[in-house]
């Protein structure tokens, strides 16, 4: 039977959230989160392998309790199995500790996968590391940004667009693939689905001692954030109105070196010269 | 040994070379920042039959380039490089490892870090050298509303990814000199398990919208199909490309893969054009690395117009009219 284990990271659901300046780290018990997308469409393309080949999927998440949320999702949606990875010490990992724990969990809970699937992203840190890194972590073959795959036999075929190249590629498996967003559209949540899936199944839920780690999410993690700051005052937020031609004169006078980059032409200089 | 135990590396990026010039210029910035460092500027290139880019890194600002050149090495492998890269760094330990965030770069980037054990920030807009000689990395944070100053205090080497278009190159120069290191191919270079069955160079329609410089995004606001279509006469006449909102392809005024936000593509424009778009978090995820953003709304109070640099309140499709006509006007003088 194939057997599959999807990452997925619940991620807040808006933009404006509280940091702690002192740490720098996220406080995420005040956001509301929701299944990352990335992850959503890594666990949609699981579903279509399992749907043709049979198989059975662990849905597995490292976060907060809360967290638990995305997991019931996932088996709202068609997973057969979650594990939620939750510990203080766990908090604060960087993509470094975060594939590490993720693969000590996998290497206890499932061993035996074929393929393990990670979003290609997370639309918060979006730092595209943790599937990439946790190829390495896991020693098995992997692509990034795969568009879409086929099974055959213990082959994996997989597409994608890497640069300005269509690239076929081809592993065996074990192997692990990062998802990206443009083909494997997830379905539907159904209702009641989500109803059952609270009474269906148990989460399981592991820590840091349950995996046998010493570790101390932010203490042994490589990277190190120094300050966190809002960009935002940079935008300088002039204001035009007016009839549409007088606009359009203002705006090419004021910026017209910068709009015409791309073609070489500095359109400010039209009037002056004339 | 001791001499290169401060230098800065650039992984040499050379596919798509006229298009994704991040290798030059990420050779530029480690330039600036070996000059507070008193390092050496490395380019470290795989591949075969070489000769040009090591020639364009070194007019280009490199002081040295580490060279592994085999026929076997043709096809741009991650497997590989990602190998051989590892071996040289612990070989010749340089302090930093500067990866242009191509796709090929972003894959590349987190797999040596994990093997070094280092490290990494991903799509740097900011890179400096603090008192203490450690790289502080500064790069978007938390949905990207945030930036954050990141460093790696202890583990060597510090590593980090910047998209294209962050840097300035600084302009090529043949009489420059550096040293060229070329290193034989190891011979227990492991059998690839990722097999590269078939590539094609994409036929595309002029650039992807993810490179490029100048993105005009409509949205619903446009109005209507036909008049959707004029974006492309702007996009065409800046050299640009369009993009929309999910309202605009579910309605089928335009295709899919121009879907700009979560659910599409995130870009990196220069300068976004975004015309009749009222900046849900959805699509505004994916523009925040836009430089100047210019917004056309009939309502100053959309969240779009909060997000740009010049908000516009007009009519988005009269607005789009008269900037083509004006533009037409501005480029043929
Ligand atoms: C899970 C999920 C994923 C999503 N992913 C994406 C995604 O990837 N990309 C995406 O874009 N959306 C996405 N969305 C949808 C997103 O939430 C918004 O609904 C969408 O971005 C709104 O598109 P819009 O701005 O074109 O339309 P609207 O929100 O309808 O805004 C139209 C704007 O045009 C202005 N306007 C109207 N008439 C004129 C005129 N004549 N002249 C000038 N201005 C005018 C209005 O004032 C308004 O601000 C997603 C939603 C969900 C739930
Ligand atoms: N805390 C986490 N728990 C489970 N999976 C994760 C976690 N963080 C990242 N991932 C996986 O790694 C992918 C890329 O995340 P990132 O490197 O943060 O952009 C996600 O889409 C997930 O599949």
């Amino acid at each position: 039977m194939l057997k599959m284990i999807v990452c997925i990271k619940q991620v807040p659901m808006v933009s404006e959230l509280n940091w702690d300046p002192r740490t720098g780290t996220l406080k995420r018990d005040l956001a509301e989160g929701m299944m990352n997308p990335a992850c959503h469409h890594a666990l949609e393309a699981a579903l279509r392998l399992k749907e043709l080949h049979g198989g059975h999927i662990t849905a597995i998440t490292m976060g907060p309790p809360m967290a638990e949320e995305v997991l019931r999702e996932a088996l709202a949606i068609g997973a057969d199995r979650c594990i939620l990875l939750t510990d203080k010490r766990m908090a604060g990992a960087d993509t470094f500790m975060t594939s590490f724990i993720l693969a000590r969990a996998i290497e206890k809970e499932c061993p035996d996968f074929d393929i393990v699937l990670c979003g290609c992203h997370t639309s918060d840190s979006e730092t595209a590391q943790v599937g990439p890194q946790l190829t390495e972590e896991l020693k098995i073959p992997g692509a990034a940004y795969v568009e879409w795959l086929e099974l055959k036999e213990n082959v994996l075929r997989m597409k994608r667009l890497s640069d300005n190249f269509l690239e076929t590629l081809e592993m065996d498996l074990p192997g692990l693939v990062t998802v990206t967003t443009s083909h494997y559209q997830p379905r539907y949540v159904p209702l009641a689905g989500l109803q059952d899936a609270y009474d269906k199944c148990d989460i399981i839920t592991l820590d840091a001692d349950d995996l046998k780690l010493k570790i101390a999410g932010i203490k042994d993690s490589p990277t190190r954030i120094l300050k966190v700051y809002s960009p935002d005052s940079e935008k300088k937020n002039i204001e035009m109105k007016g009839p549409a031609k007088k606009i359009v004169e203002e705006l090419l006078d004021k910026f017209g070196r910068k709009i015409g980059g791309e073609i070489q032409k500095d359109l400010k200089a039209y009037g002056q010269e004339q | 040994m001791k001499q290169t135990a401060q230098d800065i590396w650039v992984f040499g990026d050379y596919r798509n070379y006229f298009q994704t010039r991040v290798t030059l210029q990420l050779l530029s910035r480690a330039g600036d920042l070996a000059v507070k460092t008193g390092s050496a500027v490395c380019a470290v290139v795989f591949g075969h039959n070489l000769d040009e880019y090591v020639k364009e890194y070194i007019a280009h600002g490199a002081h040295k380039v580490y060279v592994i050149e085999h026929s076997s090495l043709k096809k741009y492998s991650m497997e590989n490089y990602v190998w051989l890269m590892e071996r040289l760094a612990k070989e010749y330990k340089p302090d930093i490892i500067l990866v242009g965030a191509t796709s090929f770069g972003r894959e590349f980037a987190p797999r040596l870090a994990k093997l070094l054990g280092t490290g990494l920030t991903a799509d740097c807009v900011g890179l400096d050298i603090n008192e203490q000689g450690i790289l502080v990395q500064t790069a978007p944070a938390f949905g990207g509303n945030l930036l954050a100053e990141i460093i790696t205090p202890e583990r060597r080497p510090q590593m980090a990814t910047v998209r294209p278009g962050t840097f300035q190159e600084i302009p090529h120069d043949y009489e420059r000199k550096g040293q060229v290191i070329k290193i034989p191919l190891p011979k227990d270079l492991p059998k690839e398990r990722l097999r590269l069955v078939h590539y094609q160079r994409k036929p595309h329609r002029g650039q992807r919208i993810e490179d490029a410089g100048v993105v005009v995004c409509g949205g619903r606001g446009m109005g209507g199909k036909n008049r959707f279509k004029k974006l492309f006469d702007l996009a065409r006449l800046l050299g640009g490309e369009v993009g929309a909102t999910r309202p605009v392809v579910y309605a089928n005024w335009t295709d899919p893969e121009l879907l700009v936000g979560q659910a599409g593509k995130h870009i990196n424009p220069n300068v976004l054009f975004s015309f009749g778009v009222s900046g849900a978090i959805q699509h505004t995820a994916a523009i925040r690395d836009a430089g100047l953003i210019i917004a056309v709304n009939k309502n100053p109070n959309a969240t779009m117009m909060k997000k740009a640099d010049v908000a516009i309140v007009a009519d988005a499709n009269q607005l789009c009219m008269a900037l083509i006509k004006e533009l037409k006007k501005r480029i043929r003088s």
